[in-house]
């Protein structure tokens, strides 16, 4: 019988097998950044042990950062002294730091795939649930716990269950204004927010294989939101021309001979899935959540559901509540003051160019404040060097600088209580963006239309 | 790490399905850099008012309820990798926390820090709730030696699965880190043969 891709890396990669099932993984790459880690430093210390593999670790500071006025000291006592403790930790230990100020510095899960640091065939994991994101490579990539964080430092491996395996598969032409971000938005409304859990997803089909790399990565980065433990792609050519020439991609005859390799990496014909789910590509609308957690997802053109089967009435209704929001109202139409255009899973510059495109000559209506954050310094450099950033300030958006920002409000950067937010990050949780915030996740085309409108608008209404 | 030992106990009911890391710990509380402290921000917006008040509605701060032990909606703990999670909840002093269901991540962490899931049945998890609605203090004995949860009152028990290799972990307090660098010798030759490209 033929082997899944996952299968294949993963067999790859385990160095024994403890008693009971738990196999010890080898991990090839390494990211770490301030939040997970200084606990898994004072560990190391404790034990009086090196880091194993210092080359195969890589930090950033990112959670924390403001994303304005970055060449300042970080004003917030608790957010400086925490990325502080990171480039102490990375000078004891011998740890490579793109820290603030570096021009390489950004989120995690961008900075890995655009420095050519992620490759296809690999293990990748990180103290942050969103790894899932390199998985885009066809690689596998998963989040981890400090402790685990600890022992990847220590021993270059983790002890883990080998997940399930399941295939989504994607046939078809997507809608125009239709982008992967609604495909995976889609996808966890029919799955629910724990459909995928135990499970490693490889997401496959046409309209899987037409999307560009960035496009990948925004539906790897949330296969978390299913509670799957990750989720990858075949690497094709896509990835092979996304990943050459990239400063730590293998260069030359190292380059050819990797993708030799490479080509070996997708399911054989006769792999067997333990789940298998099918989609068309046709069905899926521009979506939006309406509650809080990412598997409350509608297309724009329906309105907010009675209880689904399966979940309770009180934590149903807990959720409207927190939204302020009822069965049977439509999103379409709703007023929204705050539009956020950023984090990991949408601040590529090929979100920031949709955008850009959209907004152009236009301008944000009066009620809204819409931010920009880059995914990173170089996607920084890239949208200003081609002029991004001036259509951003003309259309009135708020063009900031990277880092997680209001994705997870751990720095500055919050939402109000009470307030309306249309993001295109990964997670509509109670608080995520700042105490009371009500988020509505959503893709970078809605999200834009959306500041120009002052309303939640549907973006297939807006286009020719 | 705490050995594990039998536990006698009531419970502490939260019938919520789909309680993400979040709440269980808010991002602006993992500024800090060891994993004390953590419990007193336990369910803080769900806890307190944003003047630091409590809320009298939530059950942590209902004095009927206490316990080692927390029993919630099915899916608890999915949402982000924060290990601050486990630490928020073994710091506020639970040992055993009972759903129908565990995010992965959270599973595993939980078990790296000696708190015990116990994944038990939705019949089971409404004979829980029951059993603490009828009587606040009922009491309930969690057996890891025999992965079993037992409801005193009534005398229903459930089987809970848990890993050989975690369970000798949580019995004898050790942790991965003793077991994995003690296959120092092994990884070196494994990565004798693994591809070049992967590594460099
Ligand atoms: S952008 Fe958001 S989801 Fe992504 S790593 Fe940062 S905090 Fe996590």
């Amino acid at each position: 019988m033929g082997k899944t891709l996952f299968d294949k890396i993963w067999d790859a990669h385990v160095v024994t097998q403890v008693e009971g099932g738990a196999d010890v993984l080898y991990i090839d790459r390494h990211f770490i950044h301030e939040v997970t880690s200084p606990q898994a430093f004072d560990g190391l210390r404790a034990r009086q042990i090196p880091v194993l593999r210092p080359r195969q670790t890589v930090a950033t500071a990112d959670h924390n950062v403001p994303t304005r006025g970055q060449h300042l000291p970080i004003s917030e006592q608790l957010s400086r002294f925490q990325v502080e403790k990171l480039t102490e930790n990375c000078t004891e230990f011998g740890l490579e730091l793109y820290g603030l100020g570096h021009h390489y510095q950004g989120i995690v899960h961008v900075i890995g795939p655009e420095l050519g640091i992620t490759r296809p065939g690999m293990t990748i994991v990180c103290g942050d649930s969103h790894t899932s994101t390199h998985g885009a490579f066809g690689c596998i990539a998963f989040g981890i716990g400090t402790s685990e964080v600890e022992q990847v430092l220590a021993t270059q491996c983790v002890l883990q269950k080998k997940p399930r395996r399941m295939r989504i598969t994607i046939d078809g032409q997507l809608q125009q204004g239709v982008l992967s971000k609604d495909i995976i938005l889609y996808i966890i409304s029919k799955l629910t927010a724990s459909g995928g859990t135990g499970h490693f997803v490889e997401y496959a089909g046409s309209a899987i294989r037409s999307l560009s790399m960035e496009a990948r990565m925004t539906i790897c980065n949330m296969s978390i939101e299913m509670g799957a433990r990750g989720g990858l792609i075949a690497p094709d050519e896509t990835a092979f021309d996304y990943i050459r020439g990239r400063a730590f991609a293998p260069q030359g005859e190292d380059f050819e001979a990797a993708v030799e390799y490479w080509r070996t990496l997708y399911s054989d014909e006769d792999a067997v899935f333990d789940t298998e789910h099918r989609f068309r590509a046709e069905d899926i609308e521009p979506m939006v959540t309406y509650g809080t957690n990412p598997g409350m997802g509608i297309g724009i053109s329906q309105a907010v559901p009675d209880v689904p089967a399966g979940s309770s009435e009180q934590t149903f209704q807990k959720s409207l509540s927190y939204m302020g929001l009822h069965s049977g109202e439509k999103m379409a139409g709703k007023p929204v003051n705050y539009v956020f255009i950023g984090s990991c899973t949408n601040s590529r510059i090929e979100d920031l160019r949709l955008v850009a495109a959209f907004v152009k000559g236009k301008k944000k209506a009066d009620n809204v404040y819409a931010m920009v954050v880059p995914g990173s310094k170089q996607v920084e450099a890239q949208a200003k060097a081609e002029g991004l950033d001036l259509i951003f300030q003309q259309a009135g958006f708020d063009f900031r600088e990277p880092g997680c920002s209001a994705c997870l409000g751990m720095n500055e950067d919050k939402i109000p209580k009470g307030e309306y937010c249309v993001s295109t990050s990964n997670r509509n949780f109670e608080g995520r963006q700042g105490p009371g915030a009500r988020t509505i996740l959503a893709s970078p085309l809605t999200a834009a239309a959306t500041a120009i409108a002052g309303r939640i608008v549907d973006v297939r209404d807006t286009l020719n | 790490m705490e050995k594990f030992h039998t536990i006698l106990s009531s419970a502490v009911p939260l019938p919520i399905e789909e309680v993400d890391t979040d709440q269980i710990i808010p991002a602006r509380f993992l500024k800090a850099t060891t994993r004390e402290g953590f419990g007193d921000n336990l369910f803080c917006d769900w806890r307190f008012h944003p003047d630091g008040s409590p809320k009298a509605d939530f059950v942590l701060n209902n004095p009927v309820y206490s316990g080692q032990v927390l029993v919630a909606g099915r899916n608890f703990g999915c949402g982000s990798s924060r290990e601050h999670a486990a630490w928020a909840l073994s710091g506020y002093g639970f040992r055993v926390v009972v759903s129908s269901f565990f995010a992965d991540i959270f599973r595993g962490n939980a078990l790296n820090n000696g708190l015990l899931p116990v994944q038990v049945s939705d019949s089971f998890l409404h004979a829980i709730f029951s059993a603490i609605e009828a009587n606040p203090k009922a009491m309930f004995e969690v057996n890891l030696e025999n992965q079993a949860f037992t409801i005193i009152s009534t005398g229903q028990s459930e089987h809970f699965e848990i890993s050989p290799y975690k369970k000798m972990c949580l019995l004898n307090g050790y942790d991965d880190i003793d077991f994995l660098l003690s296959l120092k010798d092994k990884v070196a030759s494994f990565e004798q043969g693994h591809e070049k490209v992967l590594i460099q």
